[in-house]
């Protein structure tokens, strides 16, 4: 009998230590088939971020390095400066990216740093057990909004894909999902699109994935599909925000 | 070797691109952005990087980063500057990545000024990062020996696969000195492929290679931390650097000082021979690991009676040289710490109030 399904070939065998719906195995398997589909996983060095993703090095099968919480594309600015032809990812989620990293993510961005970066949207603090993120959407309960995130206290969650699309240098930025086959379908194009972008070092690609953490947000996985649909996808349409393609006039 | 006229941190960029070093972030800070100045101009001359990074936190991960892909690699900062550091600084440590740090000292604490100082000896050798962190500290007393301990710098940081951090105070920076780049002191960096993320096709291996810190089990993390112990330990073997003044003789006191301020002790000490007054002097050249043994012996001498820590922080040496003379003479201090450098007179008075006592 053929085999119709393949696991990629740059993930490794290891059962991962995620939780039993969470979206993190997904995005791994799309990063994955882009680096083998490119054929470039001899020269790729990954970034784990500080979160849930932070042992996602235990699945991959290439270079990888372990960065400190928010700091992973001041690490992959260091590896493209010094070694311009490999291939570089962050993977990060929204505590690390978008909170105590977003310096470091705007900045890399902002020069136009030929990496890489996939951003996990799960509108929660994963790892550490559910608190706010800036991602959080109003009124969502956390652990550290008891009840529900007050915008009038805490703003309103921060849209990364919009804000680094603002910045003047040329980059790739789109948002994805992976809470269907249509959407991951979609997603896969857009990550594999980034690491052509890098590949032919035209500039800073950012690929942000709405995904779910059923976990902490005391769902189901299928009601946490569910509820990122209804509330996460208005508040954070998803497409291509930036191309470094010439725009189109008309 | 020719000998060039240079103000110390245009030497100390020299001297990283004299010894192999073509990777260069930092973040501008006074007293030390001529580095960066410099080496804007100078690394595209010789085909090397540099990068003025958003912040000095962004920057030792920049460092961290390229250290990780196993390429020679160092930054030059400030006080505030290295505080920030901090972070990255026991992230390097931990995941085992050489890289050298250049901290040309301002006053503290805070904003403090920007002036000469010599205030950030604790956090240098002691508390550079959370954790059980240490790098290996040297402290140049002029800009020639900046130049050599730069250059030096590199393969101590390799050999030891951990960052090496120069401790100078801003006189360094800022003086004029004349200085040859030592051919002797170039070295080739060296073979990186069994630990460094350099690519698995760099490396012509299907072994991929792993950087981090993270060893969540307490047996692993336990082991991890008795490896980074040998590696200190090993330091003070074999590392440890000092020079002696008028040591020979009888004296009645022992100055322990280093960088700038020992400069000045040594004209003091000068200057009390000629009024019939004998001083000795230990000057440290690494700071961790600091030169117990000679401290010591140095204070162990019988007509020793007094032990004088000179420097430009409120006496943060004073525990260590404590330590090292084990009780055996009184340890006092003498120092300034708002900028400016005590002058050989006022070192000659602070110790001829100790040998009134
Ligand atoms: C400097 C620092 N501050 C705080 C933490 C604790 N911490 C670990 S993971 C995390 C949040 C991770 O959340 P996110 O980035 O959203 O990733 P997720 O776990 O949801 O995938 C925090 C605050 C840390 N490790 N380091
Ligand atoms: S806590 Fe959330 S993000 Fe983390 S593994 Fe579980 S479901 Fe995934």
């Amino acid at each position: 009998m053929a085999k119709t399904f393949l696991k990629p070939k740059c993930l490794s065998d290891q059962e991962t230590h995620y939780c039993p719906g969470c979206t993190h195995g997904i995005i791994h398997r799309l990063v994955a088939e882009a680096i083998d589909a490119l054929g470039i996983a001899g020269r790729t060095v990954g970034i784990a971020p500080v979160g849930c993703a932070v042992i996602c090095y235990n699945y991959f099968t290439f270079d990888f390095q372990e960065a400190a919480h928010g700091r992973a594309p001041a690490m992959a600015t260091g590896i493209k400066r010094v070694r311009p032809d490999l291939m570089v990812f962050t993977y990060q989620g929204d505590g690390d990216l978008a909170s105590i990293g977003m310096g470091e993510i705007v900045h890399a961005a902002n020069r136009g740093e030929k990496f890489t970066t996939v951003f996990v949207n799960n509108a929660v603090y994963g790892m550490t057990g559910g608190q706010m993120a800036p991602t959080t959407m109003p009124d969502q309960k956390t652990t550290t909004t008891p009840f529900g995130r007050r915008v009038e206290e805490v703003g309103m969650p921060v849209r990364m894909a919009e804000l680094l699309a603002t910045l003047s240098t040329p980059g790739y930025i789109s948002r994805q999902a992976v809470l269907a086959p249509k959407y991951v379908l979609r997603a896969k194009k857009a990550i594999r699109k980034a690491f052509q972008y890098q590949m032919e070092n035209r500039c800073f690609s950012f690929v942000e994935v709405i995904s779910t953490c059923p976990t902490n947000w005391g769902m189901t996985p299928t009601e946490a599909i569910d509820w990122a649909q209804k509330t996460m996808l208005p508040y954070y349409p998803l497409g291509d925000l930036k191309t470094p393609e010439p725009v189109k006039e008309g | 070797m020719n000998k060039v006229l240079m103000k110390g941190n245009e030497a100390i960029g020299e001297a990283a691109i004299r010894a192999g070093c073509l990777n260069y972030f930092a973040y501008p800070i006074t007293p030390q952005s001529e580095v960066a100045e410099y080496l804007s101009k100078r690394m595209p001359e010789v085909g090397g990087v540099f990068l003025q990074g958003e912040s000095e936190v962004a920057v030792s991960y920049m460092i961290f980063g390229a250290a990780a892909c196993g390429e020679r690699v160092f930054t030059t900062s400030s006080s505030p500057g290295i505080s920030l550091m901090s972070e990255g600084i026991s992230y390097i440590v931990g995941a085992e990545c050489p890289a050298v740090f250049v901290n040309i000292m301002r006053g503290g604490p805070g904003l403090g000024g920007i002036l000469p100082s010599q205030a950030d000896y604790l956090q240098a050798t002691k508390g550079i990062g959370h954790g059980d962190c240490r790098l290996l500290v040297m402290a140049p007393a002029s800009v020639q020996e900046a130049v050599e301990m730069v250059m030096m710098a590199f393969p101590l940081a390799e050999k030891y696969r951990n960052p090496v951090i120069i401790l100078g105070d801003g006189l360094i920076g800022q003086m004029m000195e004349p200085v040859v780049f030592p051919d002797h002191l170039k070295s080739a960096p060296s073979n990186k492929d069994d630990w460094a993320t350099s690519g698995m096709e760099t490396r012509k291996s299907n072994k991929r290679n792993l950087v981090k810190s993270l060893y969540l089990d307490p047996e692993a993390l336990n082991a991890h931390n008795l490896k980074l112990k040998a590696k200190y330990d090993r330091m003070k073997e074999e590392e440890i650097r000092y020079v002696t003044y008028n040591t020979e003789g009888d004296y009645s006191v022992l100055i322990v000082s280093y960088g700038t301020m020992s400069r000045v002790c040594r004209s003091a000490l000068e200057s009390l021979k000629t009024q019939g007054l004998e001083v000795a002097l230990v000057r440290p050249q690494t700071l961790f690991p600091f030169p117990e043994k000679a401290v010591f012996d140095a204070a162990s001498k019988e007509s020793c009676r007094h032990v004088l820590s000179v420097e430009m922080s409120m006496g943060q040496m004073v525990e260590d040289i404590e330590r090292s003379v084990q009780g055996k003479r009184p340890v006092s201090w003498y120092g300034k710490c708002g900028g400016e450098v005590p002058t050989p007179e006022e070192v000659m008075d602070a110790v001829k109030d100790l040998m009134r006592t």
